[in-house]
């Protein structure tokens, strides 16, 4: 059985932060310098301008590198860094202030490091695009809030970034504005986060109506003075701005469309960091759910309902990025279940980074394929093509194995923690959120393996006239680091890092108590076994006769479901939008007949009747004056009245 | 001491005057002298502002001078903290506007100027009377904020009517003479209550054995309880229909639709905060048992009013109409903050006002300068703009945003004071308002896509990019509002001591948190 030692300490203080870590307001200031001088420059920066952006992305990572270097080297492993007083009112005081911690130094790291390959990918990838500078601006201007997302060191700091990172993706999936598909995706990104943030102000609100505060330092110092119900409240409510924002059951349907935006932004917003950010607040607001047990098993079993509709969509796509991005649905689910699990906090964060890794590396080649193919996604349209674009080949291989779980790819590791952590749950729960950890693994192993075979081998289904060709080394360079960051990221965050124990000042200690529900070996096995069942059944399904390019129609009723997402979409449509579009019409109807008529009677018949009201629009001025005039004679009168009467 | 706000008032109404005496064949002198006034104004009430001491007495800058000394009647100004944050708004909105209105008034100087403009009007319109009322609304507009007697209150609150009516009426839109009558049909509706109100007031202070209108001596006196039912009531009304607050908003929509762009920036923006203004100045520290009781049933109608007006203005297609909307949306949250009885809901009604200044203008404005191009204020006439305009289409999403309460932007931080405030008392109220955040999102997005993405209608190829001048009159409304959103303290820091003192008034404290565990010392 897993243990989880809560945070012991009653109270929580961050040390001020000296050294190199006194300016880690440069890491949000970089990259948002570089967007504004892109946006306000104008043409005039359009040729330097992309250069500067990836310029200050990397000199953000630099610096992140010396400020974790910094942290590792120190004792008190919470700096923070108080930057002015931000909302001072009365007994609602919040400060402007960052905090650099194992968790925020592990995610700027990661932003910042994966963020600066895929700059760098799509000075290649963007390359002839006439609004290459203003992809770039939102490019940085993405990185600065996720940055202030992950370093904020108050509810409402994250909030600020939480929104920033919003924006930046709403306008990078709408980059394409003139396609009505993409706009209509970027704003349906926005509407389901704000149903999400919904729940992160309403959570913000409780903490300071209960505790005072929503400072981290605050609101985690008192957590224990929480009633049991406000607790849960609070989690639950965090749960909703986390499936919000990560794209979780109930609000998933909206990251398959954001795939409209550019491929490098599918790579960096819509897989490695943005969507990931949910997860961040849940472990974040770890010492909330140390004291609801219940909020913490809804984020399991949120995590493992959105990896199931993730797994079983992703099986039906002929797209090759709505694969990948129902891919990513799934995966979150599994850090989802694992985030929710006491004590494995620290191996969905480890998910989280090589999931980092492997599915931009993904994104990215398939970016490279689309890039070679004139911007074909239907993978129906594509096969063989591991002849022609080698490194893409190689690069999507490694994610591809990093995924299922080969070792010694990254995903091995991380996901067979989860596996393991949801069975050693013990009980029911355990065994149900561990099995359909088990069998997901075996589905995603099946899809992915599906997506490689339509994509690099079997017969050339290419459309006429196209050309196949391997990308520039501005762009491969980039996936091959990301592919050698596939393959040993696992281990070497596992056992040379040694991340559970890093992290374990904000996520608590993870302790070996008891035996395992199944030992290590024969889980592992088993997992190998449902994992090369699922490649089996793929390669038998697709590797042994040619695809065709149309898809089948004589299919089971779930692939049916599966293709119209399950029916998602639908449901949103005839509960919400439907409904919502005949209250406004009615109340558009009512408003101009009903309370404005009433009130136009009134107001006529106040002025004596309709004619009357004629009237008064007619001369209307002469009218005023004699108004205002009357008004002047009763108010002398009165006042005369009552000097008289006192 | 000096006497700033004398000043501020006459400054405007000797550049009115100057207005009116430029020769008619010289139009651009009349601007010019206009926008130099408006400038000077700004520069003065910065230096106002920086001679304010947020920490002082509650009424700065205060003079009393006997009017008509037989009813108590006095020439008495005076700004707190509430007031001060006001009139800057004002300042800093009538240049914008008058910048932004240059070729309001004789769009033919612009045709003539080679850019295109709407058709030559069907009549020749005074321009220098434009500007002259422009200037005018601002002496009449500072003179109500900075009024402390309740009767010169209630005489600049009609007398303001005046110069609008004029904008509205002769210089709006197709259907200006409706709207600009139904405008003052509701503004007088609301006035006569108002006057029976202040009249009754004083007959209550005469009671208690000094009649007077004096707001210092008022706040002293303690009324009867059905008199202060009563008296509230005729204050909130007028209020209400000012504000406007849901039920009392229709004539918002049609003023705004019809009303000249600068005129509605100034309407929304400015007249209508009168009515929030006296809430908190006059409903609450005067008849506080009433507002005490009669503050559920307030809230009630704030938030209807949330989701009422953006629910409406979802339904819109109308630009100008669906922005007046989301003011009666903005205008809920704005009355749940006066009356939700906290400092941070009050503090942040208060900076909402503000902010909704700022937002709005800048949301109208740019509605004006695509109505400009587009000939017509459909939304549905629309579509791709962002692709010939980029600039434009930038600062309108800019302004939705701020519209919409984006974090990062000064009318977040309104926002969430007003909600967290709230939810301090009223939680379901605070939920319920919280919603309307998802419902700001759809009108500002679904208006963005609809006008300014997806594919470029033919009419609109040559549609120009935002001019300089267009650019430097909404552009310090974005900045402001960008500044404020990660520094509003020097907003707050002036607020929140007046706000306190009308918590005084009310006689409410604010809630202590309600599960801190008191072993443990409090952090902030």
């Amino acid at each position: 059985m897993l243990g989880a030692a809560p945070l012991a300490a009653e109270t929580i203080e961050y040390v001020a932060a000296d050294g190199p870590l006194s300016y880690l307001w440069l890491l949000i200031a970089l990259p948002a310098l570089g967007s504004a001088i892109l946006l306000l420059g104008g043409r005039r920066t359009d040729k330097w301008g992309p250069n500067l952006a990836c310029a200050m992305t990397g000199a953000a990572f630099v610096y992140g590198l010396i400020s974790f270097l910094d942290l590792r080297g120190r004792a008190e492993q919470s700096v923070d860094l108080h930057l002015f007083s931000w909302i001072p009112v009365a007994g609602f005081h919040v400060d402007a202030g960052l905090l650099f911690d194992p968790l925020s130094a592990t995610f700027v790291l990661l932003i910042t490091g994966v963020g600066f390959l895929i700059h760098v990918y799509s000075l290649g990838y963007m390359d002839g695009d006439p609004r290459k500078r203003i992809f770039f601006a939102y490019l940085n201007l993405f990185v600065a809030a996720m940055l202030l997302l992950v370093l904020g060191d108050s509810f409402l700091a994250l909030y600020v970034g939480w929104e920033g990172v919003g924006l930046a993706s709403y306008l990078l999936i709408a980059f394409y504005f003139y396609r009505p598909t993409a706009a209509t995706a970027a704003k349906k990104a926005f509407i389901a986060n704000r149903v999400g943030d919904v729940g992160l102000s309403i959570a913000i609100m409780v903490m300071f109506a209960a505790l005072g505060t929503t400072s981290f330092e605050g609101v985690f110092s008192n957590a224990g003075a929480l009633t049991a119900g406000t607790a849960t409240a609070i989690g639950l409510l965090l749960l909703l701005g986390a499936c919000g924002k990560s794209g979780q059951f109930p609000l998933q349907t909206w990251l398959p469309d954001a795939m409209e935006g550019p491929t490098p932004v599918s790579a960096l917003i819509h897989a490695a960091t943005m969507v990931t950010a949910g997860v961040y607040l849940i472990a974040r607001a770890t010492p909330i759910f140390d004291h609801t047990e219940t909020a913490a098993l809804v984020v399991s079993i949120i995590g493992a309902i959105t990896l199931v509709i993730g797994c079983i969509i992703g099986c039906a796509y002929d797209d090759i990025k709505k694969v990948l991005a129902y891919s990513t649905v799934s995966q979150i689910g599994y850090m989802f279940l694992a985030v929710g699990i006491p004590g494995a906090g620290a191996f969905a964060i480890l998910h989280l980074l090589t999931h980092g890794f492997f599915k931009a590396c993904m994104f990215l080649s398939a970016g490279s394929v689309m890039h070679g193919m004139d911007d074909q996604v239907d993978m129906r349209r594509y096969g063989g093509l591991r002849k022609y674009m080698p490194v893409t080949y190689a690069c999507m291989g490694a994610g591809y194995l990093a995924i299922i779980g080969l070792p010694p790819f990254a995903g091995f590791f991380s996901k067979d923690k989860i596996i393991e952590s949801a069975y050693d749950l013990g009980g029911t729960r355990g065994w149900v959120l561990g099995t359909v950890a088990l069998l997901g693994a075996g589905v995603t192993a099946f899809y992915m393996t599906r997506l490689m075979v339509m994509t690099f081998f079997g017969n050339e289904r290419w459309t006429e006239g196209q050309h196949p060709h391997e990308s520039p080394k501005v762009m491969t360079v980039p996936m091959v680091l990301l592919a050698v960051g596939s393959l040993v990221s696992g281990f070497g965050l596992l056992y040379v890092v040694d991340l559970p124990q890093w992290l374990s000042p904000v996520l608590g200690h993870h302790e070996e108590a008891g035996p395992h529900t199944i030992s290590v070996v024969v889980l592992t096995a088993l997992t190998l076994v449902v994992v090369a069942g699922g490649v089996a059944g793929a390669v038998y399904a697709f590797g042994r006769r040619p695809v065709p390019t149309t898809p089948p129609v004589a299919v089971t009723p779930i692939t049916v479901a599966a293709r119209k997402n399950l029916y998602f979409d639908s449901l949103n449509e005839s509960l919400l939008m439907r409904p919502g579009q005949y209250l406004t019409r009615a109340l558009v109807f009512l408003d101009n007949r009903g309370i404005d008529g009433a009130v136009n009677g009134l107001a006529a018949g106040i002025g004596g009747g309709s004619g009357r009201l004629r009237r008064i629009q007619t001369g209307f001025v002469r009218s005023y004056a004699l108004s205002m005039f009357g008004g002047a004679a009763v108010v002398v009168a009165a006042l005369l009245a009552v000097r008289l009467g006192t | 001491m000096t006497p700033w706000l004398t000043i501020l008032g006459i400054v405007p109404l000797v550049g009115a005057v100057a207005v009116g005496a430029t020769p008619r064949r010289s139009p651009l002198l009349a601007k010019q002298i206009a926008l130099v006034t408006s400038l000077v104004v700004l520069l003065l009430t910065l230096a106002m502002c920086v001679d304010f001491e947020p920490k002082g007495d509650r009424f700065q800058f205060v003079q009393k001078h006997d009017w008509i000394s037989s009813f108590g009647v006095q020439y008495a100004v005076g700004a707190d903290g509430i007031a001060l944050v006001l009139i800057a708004l004002v300042a800093v909105l009538v240049p914008v506007v008058i910048l932004a209105s240059w070729y309001d008034a004789d769009p033919e100087a612009e045709s003539s100027a080679g850019t295109d403009g709407p058709p030559v009007p069907e009549r020749k319109r005074s321009v220098k009377t434009f500007f002259a009322l422009l200037l005018v609304l601002e002496t009449m507009m500072i003179g109500v904020f900075a009024a402390t007697d309740v009767f010169l209150f209630y005489v600049f609150f009609e007398a303001m009517l005046i110069p609008m009516y004029f904008l509205i009426g002769s210089y709006g839109g197709p259907k200006r003479s409706y709207a600009a009558v139904k405008f003052l049909l509701y503004s007088l509706f609301g006035g006569l209550l108002m006057l029976a109100a202040v009249i009754g007031l004083y007959v209550a202070s005469a009671r208690q054995g000094l009649g007077t209108f004096e707001f210092d001596k008022l706040t002293q006196m303690e009324f009867s309880h059905s008199t202060q039912v009563l008296l509230f009531l005729g204050f909130f009304i007028a209020f209400a229909i000012k504000a406007p607050l849901f039920p009392f908003h229709t004539w918002l929509p049609d003023a705004g639709a019809e009303a000249p762009i600068g005129g509605a920036v100034l309407l929304v923006g400015v007249l209508d905060k009168v009515g929030t203004f006296g809430f908190l100045r006059y409903c609450l520290p005067l008849f506080p048992w009433a507002a005490r009781e009669l503050a559920p049933l307030v809230i009630t109608l704030c938030v209807i009013g949330i989701l009422y007006g953006a629910l409406l203005a979802m339904g819109q297609k109308d630009l100008k109409r669906l922005v007046s909307y989301t003011s009666v949306a903005h205008f809920g949250f704005i009355g749940l903050g006066c009356f939700a009885f906290t400092t941070q809901a009050q503090t942040g009604a208060v900076l909402y006002m503000v902010n909704h200044g700022l937002s709005t203008g800048a949301l109208f404005l740019v509605v004006g300068f695509l109505v400009v191009r587009g000939r017509s204020r459909l939304v549905g006439d629309y579509s791709g703009i962002g692709q010939v305009a980029p600039v434009l289409s930038g600062v309108f999403l800019v302004a939705g945003l701020s519209s919409l309460a984006l974090p990062g932007l000064s009318t977040f931080v309104s926002e969430f004071l007003v909600l967290v405030g709230t939810y301090q008392r009223y939680q379901v109220a605070a939920i319920l308002a919280t919603v309307g955040i998802i419902f700001a999102a759809l009108y500002i997005l679904l208006m963005y896509q609809r006008t300014m993405q997806g594919t470029l209608s033919a009419a609109h190829e040559k549609m120009r990019d935002l001019r300089l001048r267009e650019v430097l009159a909404v552009g310090p409304l974005l900045a402001l509002m960008i500044v404020f959103g990660f520094y509003p303290k020097p907003l707050t820091d002036i607020i929140t001591p007046a706000v306190t003192h009308t918590m005084e008034d009310l006689g409410v404290q604010d809630p202590a948190p309600s599960q801190l565990n008191t072993a443990t010392t409090e952090k902030r």
